[in-house]
């Protein structure tokens, strides 16, 4: 099944606004999806018999810069039975406010591998998983303040009193 | 507390107020981070009742080094040693897998010479058996059984001893480059490769006689840990943990990379000989099987490095390199069958005149294979979990990056 064909099928079954752009200009090409549905469409890509996209290899939280002021995540799906992969983006605006973390559905209950991934975002880079079941830092600790891999992130000086060399 | 905001506490809270309850009713035991059973610095808290697990919560994150923040600070050349210690028992495939990436984005992936490919590929089947024998070493030493710890030890010591011939390190080679080697192989190598061939097939024979026939090996480890095929897929589990389950899916045959396509291996899969599919015996045997097939692709790798692809005086393993890494503005997923499975760099370039990714995130496979654990640890006797830890072969230096 085609990159077009996987189009037609999401807008058939979700309506044109489902899809808000395209990305060809990469080996890769990628479909821009309508943020707050992105469990649905990932559902669908995993249910519809045609597609099967039943492994999440790959979802990372991207930060856009601070002049973007955007936050995104990226989904990187494969079907083993098709062998196809397909990449999904979504992102929103956000005023880096730590009070008003950018916020995502989460796709833990199609894909049980994002609960750590959404977990992993939500520690680097803070974008909030709308009901992901328990969203926790995952590498640092859970006292850490600020998220690291934010392109506006001053380096810790200290932490609980232990000055960071 | 992160901040004053309650609903980003709500989960940490949960998570307290869980651990509190347990403290009642059952008892919270706490496994590692240093205990060695845990493969490395892993922390699991089990709430157990007797000598039943209720549920594990892994705790991880104390070998995290924020690899993805060292990548956005420097070039593609330079992060090469960082890749070489995610996985530190297989850094070449680690550096393979980064490479391949690279040089897609850079578009030079044809260009490079058969012998560089084939001289890859060597190298890094070598060290995926050093990282399977260490794999199956330890797990004996989990199960209680010392020797084969030894003997596997003994073994691996021949390939760190090759692999830092060709490249000057034990471990953390820093020996693929984007568009080369960092030397061609030394004069002398391919004959050594053959030898150590030739002594390595009869010890497999005999550690096969030593554990993975053994009887009290297999009541241990046979119907224990069973992974079904549909959990391991939903998690994102591969190589041989998703092997295991009975699922032929190996990224070397389905991507067909570097100079996989023309080298002849078979893909070995759990098949329950000794209790059901996916059991911990699976996987086990999955990796004992690779080792074979491993051994045959680098004869296969010999074979053609010793004939067509013979060593020339003027051949330089660098000339290709490129001056400038400057890839086109892209996004690039690159995946690539690492020891533990699916190895993945995913880069995003902003300028074409920049050096520097401005983001990249690495896949990796233990990851995944870990976050099974916290499925596979539900209701299982204690000694089970460690059988299942040891099966599922994870190295934190990949979980936590």
């Amino acid at each position: 099944m085609s990159f077009d064909e996987i189009k037609l099928l999401l807008t058939d079954k979700f309506g044109e606004g489902i899809i808000v752009g395209e990305e060809r200009t990469g080996m890769q090409p990628a479909l821009l999806i309508d943020a707050d549905r992105i469990a649905e469409v990932c559902l669908e890509l995993r249910n519809n018999p045609r597609t099967y996209f039943d492994f999440l290899g790959c979802l990372s939280g991207v930060d856009y810069g601070v002049e973007a002021g955007r936050f995104g995540v990226v989904y990187h799906l494969s079907s083993i039975p098709y062998n196809l992969q397909l990449v999904l983006k979504i992102s929103k605006a956000n005023s880096r406010d730590l009070e008003e973390l950018p916020s995502f559905p989460s796709i833990t209950s199609v894909y049980r591998a994002a609960d750590w991934y959404e977990r992993e975002a939500y520690d680097m880079l803070g974008i909030y998983f709308e009901g992901h079941p328990d969203l926790r830092r995952l590498l640092m600790p859970d006292d850490w303040e600020g998220f690291p891999l934010r392109k506006d992130y001053q380096n810790a000086e200290y932490y609980k009193g232990i000055k960071i060399d | 507390m992160i901040t004053t905001n309650s609903k980003y506490n709500v989960a940490l809270e949960r998570y307290h107020q869980k651990i509190a309850d347990a403290a009642v009713e059952d008892m919270v035991l706490n496994m590692g981070p240093q205990h060695p059973s845990t493969h490395g610095v892993l922390r699991l808290e089990l709430i157990t009742d007797g000598e039943i697990v209720k549920e594990v919560i892994p705790h991880i994150g104390y070998l995290h080094r924020c690899f993805e923040k060292h990548a956005e600070s420097l070039t593609y050349q330079q992060t090469i040693p960082f890749t070489d210690r995610m996985d530190y028992l297989a850094s070449m495939n680690n550096s393979h897998a980064w490479v391949m990436g690279v040089e897609r984005m850079l578009g030079i992936d044809k260009d490079i010479p058969k012998r560089i490919e084939y001289i890859r590929v060597l190298v890094c089947e070598l060290n995926r058996i050093a990282s399977h024998l260490i794999a199956i070493g330890t797990y004996g030493i989990d199960i209680g059984a010392f020797t084969p710890f030894l003997w596997c030890f003994r073994d691996r010591e021949h390939i760190m001893g090759m692999l830092e011939w060709a490249s000057g390190s034990r471990m953390l080679y820093n020996y693929i480059w984007v568009g080369g080697l960092f030397y061609d192989l030394p004069v002398g190598f391919e004959e050594r490769c053959r030898e150590f061939l030739d002594y390595f097939k009869p010890k497999m024979v005999e550690l096969n006689r030593l554990l993975t026939d053994n009887q009290i090996f297999i009541s241990r480890t046979a119907n224990v840990g069973v992974l079904p095929l549909d959990v391991a897929i939903n998690y994102g589990c591969s190589g041989p943990v998703l092997r295991g389950s009975g699922l032929k899916y190996d990224l070397r045959r389905i991507d067909n990379y570097s100079a996989y396509p023309e080298l002849d291996f078979e893909i070995p899969i759990g098949t329950g000989l000794m209790g059901k599919t996916g059991d911990c015996w699976d996987r086990y045997k999955v990796r004992v099987d690779e080792v074979d097939e491993s051994l045959k692709i680098i004869e296969q790798c010999l074979n053609r490095l010793q004939k067509e692809l013979k060593r020339t005086p003027d051949f330089d393993p660098r000339a290709k390199l490129p001056r400038k890494l400057t890839p086109k503005p892209q996004d690039y997923y690159m995946r690539a069958e690492g020891t533990k499975g699916e190895l993945g760099f995913y880069f995003i370039h902003d300028s074409d005149r920049k050096e520097i990714p401005f983001r990249v995130k690495s896949r990796g496979p233990s990851f995944c294979n870990l976050s099974v654990l916290e499925e596979l640890g539900k209701g299982v006797m204690i000694a089970d979990l460690i059988a299942t830890i040891g099966s599922l072969d994870f190295v934190l230096g990949e979980v936590d990056r």
